[in-house]
């Protein structure tokens, strides 16, 4: 199977005609006028309306659960439990995820589903949640990872033993794994440094925060198909999950993703569906279901709160020569947190020859982390960047020839073991030295922040169609789901591989049957591995035309050549004929051979990493700690920008995505262990208030694996978003926060500190 | 319990429903009449996704009662333009991508021209304060504000 295009095509004096424009993405118009339909816009007939009930404690032994009178109650049309799905064994990667989908010995966090019902209205299916009666026996819970992983601690699971800690003891512990990271010898290292920086740092798990609440309709029918409508960034990975997790063949369920109204990495995994489907068996009738704003923050992922301890050593002329870490990431109550992420990412895109990182997956009671943008590497970011930022001020250098000093470049060897080709990081520091933000002088009363961050960006399994209807115009069917408007950039890459307008490109968002795997939108992977897929499609379309123009001709293949949208003979040898457009062409195949339609399956390698430079202003009110961030500029590799305004789009969302996780959204517990916070009110996000423009520029270092040279773009910029506010507030209050989110009474403390001396 | 009967003007047409009294006109307009472009993102008046015109006045539906509709002049996205006749907030927000994902789009359209109907040439900060209301996960505003203040150049040029 192919991982990549032999021959990517890449050419970078290409004379590019759609590539790089900005055209109206084809599914705006329907979002302006209200006609786009996402997750809660789906009614079928005879369609049901589903509730879940959640547990109350965050910690608890279910020990019965009586259904009766809920089942009871007119218009209750199903009941489920734990008990209507599979058993599957505990600990296991499938047991976790049934689990985790509805409680089954245990409630293990405060909004855990422990039944659900469906029933004629909603209204109806709230009342019989409130008579479903479950017997619960309350057990001590834990909540932050310190006091998860002291002796004595409340232990989640009596099974786990530590993963990869050759000396853990064979008792139950709450830690799931742990992992080691080294890099020659880091105690030599810090011998030859001159200037040694280390602090603690922690924050707290902040919320994906999509506007669509999670919406579904899942239907049943009577001979076992499952059709399901969501919301969702991964229709084919739920369809396999809900084949796993329900034992159903996968070939039976039909996921239709629907427009998707934000998911950052948070609609990556399933919630409500698997109930949906479980109801709708029962009911035998579709069921709905929607989230409430506070189901979503108690019952769907945020991100891992964690502690840490970071410690980097350099010379007094820059050099950096160590960096040791002990990393802590909480993971709700099962493990997948991808807290691999941050050792393989927290110091990669600096040259450095001594680094030992220890990294630990810590369960809690708290619900089970999803991905985001970079999952668990800003957060720990915020540490290491802050100390670099430290480190330069001690040596008395610029913080970005600081960095520059240490950038990797193209021939870096990680350590997570790839050598790089050519890679921007160099390129994207000097930009930011150039931008009139950071020759511009901070002004009196403001703080000044630089930071950087790395992202490996990815590839992997990505299946595409393009189908040449007989009017010439091409449709694209991808089931890589499009997240914030990928899809005219896969429109635009097939439009200038094909040589025609990008008007005569629809690419449509399929469903699980009608195309092979995809893999979930993550890793920045979307518009790189759909790209090449579509690239694939397209010149396989063009072999196609090449041949049934040569057919209509009556001359050899190898006599005709594809430019700008038409078949032409290669000379004038060849005969005489006008060149043909697609559309003569497709307009002709009842009379050669049939439809034009090409098909690609890859697992897409060759994706190149990203990095990008953030600069911050900001002033602090010292009598109430409040920060007002006043100018922000964002500057990053894409490789190559497809659609600039759309690249400019993610740039500027990740910046107050990330200001929002610096400076106020937490997740807050009472010592009951309840989420005390599930509501915007009191889980603050940025409002349009409080966030300044944010200036762009996009540096092009292209990734010659990729046909346009394209770089993912997605997660790269939330990266170096925290540590960029932590250092322009060290600036501008002479003392570092270490503690996320940088609150205004966290703020405050510090500068009453500071003043008591 | 005995359902409502209520009667009012939404987009200009009459519509009359039947609804429980303490369903919300966000739930009614979206599940009882289907006018599925006003959406639901938290039904505590935070997130501004269900704005909607109520005789005039910019409110989120998910705080109004259904049967508070009757005899009222409701205007949603639905009825703001249409593809071939744009409400130059529509065009701007498709031009310049003051829209990600578009689930905030619909309520963010119907507050910005509220806003534009009270003010023609907000200034950057009237414009900020006035979506304060309005959340948006994916833009980080600034091609929102840069929208509206270009609609609202439009307009004033007539």
């Amino acid at each position: 199977m192919a991982t990549i295009l032999e021959e990517s095509g890449f050419n970078p004096d290409a004379d590019l005609k759609v590539v790089g424009t900005n055209p109206v993405k084809h599914d705006g118009l329907d979002k302006v006028l209200g006609r786009a339909k996402f997750g809660a816009d789906a009614y079928l007939p005879g369609m049901l309306y589903g509730k879940i009930l959640r547990s109350p404690h965050a910690h608890a032994i279910i020990k019965s659960i009586d259904t009766s009178k809920a089942e009871a109650l007119p218009g209750v049309k199903a009941v489920i439990t734990s008990a209507d799905f599979p058993e599957i064994p505990q600990g296991t990667g499938w047991g976790d995820m049934s689990r985790n989908t509805i409680a089954r010995e245990k409630a293990l966090f405060d909004g855990h589903p422990v039944a659900a019902v469906a029933a004629t209205s909603e209204q109806v299916a709230k009342r019989a949640c409130k008579l479903v009666e479950v017997e619960y026996e309350v057990l001590p819970h834990v909540i932050d990872v310190e006091d998860a992983m002291a002796e004595g601690a409340p232990i989640l699971h009596d099974y786990m033993r530590t993963k990869g800690d050759e000396n853990a003891l064979d008792v139950p512990t709450n830690v799931c794994e742990k992992m080691v990271s080294k890099l020659g010898d880091v105690a030599v290292g810090f011998e030859a440094a001159d200037c040694v920086v280390e602090h603690e740092f922690d924050s707290k798990p902040m919320h994906q925060g999509y506007i669509e609440p999670q919406g579904c309709i899942a239907d049943y029918s009577e001979d076992g198909l499952v059709e399901v409508w969501t919301c969702t960034q991964a229709p084919f990975v739920y369809r396999d999950r809900l084949s796993a997790v329900l034992k159903i063949d996968a070939a039976k369920i039909n996921v239709q993703q629907s427009e998707l109204g934000g998911g950052f990495g948070g609609k990556t995994g399933f919630y409500a569906e698997p109930l949906a489907i479980i109801l709708s068996k029962k009911a035998s009738a579709p069921v709905k279901m929607t989230l409430t704003r506070a189901e979503v923050f108690r019952g769907t992922g945020p991100v891992s709160g964690t502690k840490s301890r970071i410690k980097m050593g350099c010379t007094k002329d820059g050099k950096i020569t160590a960096a040791e870490a002990d990393l802590y990431f909480q993971t709700g109550p099962y493990t997948g947190s991808m807290y691999f992420n941050a050792p393989n990412a927290m110091f990669t895109r600096y040259e450095l020859e001594n680094v030992y990182i220890e990294a630990y997956e810590v369960v809690s009671n708290r619900p089970k982390v999803n991905s985001f943008r970079a999952p668990c590497v800003p957060q720990i970011v915020f540490g290491v960047e802050g100390i670099i930022d430290e480190m330069a001020k001690k040596v008395g250098m610029d913080p970005i020839d600081f960095r520059l000093k240490n950038a990797a470049k193209e021939g870096h060897t990680t350590i997570y073991g790839d050598t790089w080709g050519p890679v921007g990081f160099i390129e994207t520091l000097e930009a930011a030295k150039e931008t009139d933000h950071y020759k511009t002088p901070v002004k009196d009363g403001e703080g000044r922040g630089i930071s950087c961050g790395f992202w490996f960006n990815r590839g992997g399994e990505t299946s595409s169609t393009m189908t040449l209807a007989p009017d010439g115009t091409v449709t694209i069917a991808t089931g890589t789901a499009d997240v914030a408007g990928s899809r005219i950039s896969i429109a635009m890459m097939a439009a200038e591989e094909l040589g025609i307008s990008v008007d005569k490109v629809r690419v449509r968002m399929a469903d699980t049957n009608s195309l092979g795997f995809n893999r979930v939108t993550a890793g920045s992977r979307t518009t790189f591995s759909v790209g090449m897929v579509v690239v694939d499609n397209a010149r396989k379309c063009i072999t196609e035309l090449c041949r049934r123009a040569a057919n209509i001709w009556g001359v050899a293949e190898e006599e005709v050549v594809y430019e700008d949208g038409q078949v032409k003979p290669a000379s004038s040898n060849v005969g005489d004929f006008e060149p043909m457009s697609v559309g003569e062409i497709t307009s002709k195949t009842t009379m050669t051979n049939g439809a034009i339609v090409s098909s690609s399956s890859m697992n897409v390698t060759g994706a190149g990493p990203g990095f990008g430079v953030n600069i911050v202003d900001l002033k602090v009110d010292e009598g109430t700690g409040r920060v007002d961030v006043l100018r922000w500029t964002v500057v990053q590799d894409a490789g190559k920008a497809i659609h600039p305004v759309q690249v400019e789009g993610q740039l500027q969302g990740a910046a107050i995505q990330g200001m929002g996780w610096a400076l106020n959204e937490e997740y807050i517990y009472t010592d009951e262990g309840k989420l005390d916070n599930p509501g915007f009110l009191d889980y603050r996000m940025p409002v349009a208030s409080d966030a300044p423009m944010v200036d762009c520029k996009i540096v092009e270092i292209p990734n010659p694996k990729h046909p346009f040279g394209l770089r993912g773009v997605g997660e790269v910029p939330v990266v170096p978003t925290m540590a960029a506010v932590g250092n322009a507030i060290t600036d501008a209050i002479g003392i570092r926060p270490t503690s996320l989110p940088m609150s205004p009474p966290k703020l405050l403390k510090l500068i009453e500190e500071r003043d008591a001396g | 319990m005995a359902k409502a009967h209520v009667t009012t003007t939404i987009n200009g047409d009459e519509y009359e429903f039947l609804c429980e009294p303490q369903q919300s006109l966000v739930d009614v307009l979206r599940n009882e009449l289907r006018l599925s472009g006003t959406k639901e993102g938290c039904s505590t008046g935070d997130c501004g996704a269900c704005s909607v015109m109520m005789d005039g006045r910019l409110v989120c539906s998910c705080l109004v009662l259904a049967v508070e509709a009757e005899g009222k002049e409701v205007e949603t996205i639905e009825g703001m333009g249409t593809a071939d006749d744009l409400h130059p907030l529509q065009k701007r927000f498709l031009e310049i991508n003051g829209l990600q994902c578009g689930i905030c789009t619909p309520g963010i359209l119907v507050a910005a021209k509220a806003l534009l109907e009270e003010n023609d040439n907000p200034t950057e900060s009237e414009i900020r304060y006035w979506l304060a209301g309005n959340l948006c996960r994916c833009t980080g505003y600034d091609k929102v504000i840069r929208s509206v203040q270009a609609a609202a150049e439009d307009m004033r040029k007539g």
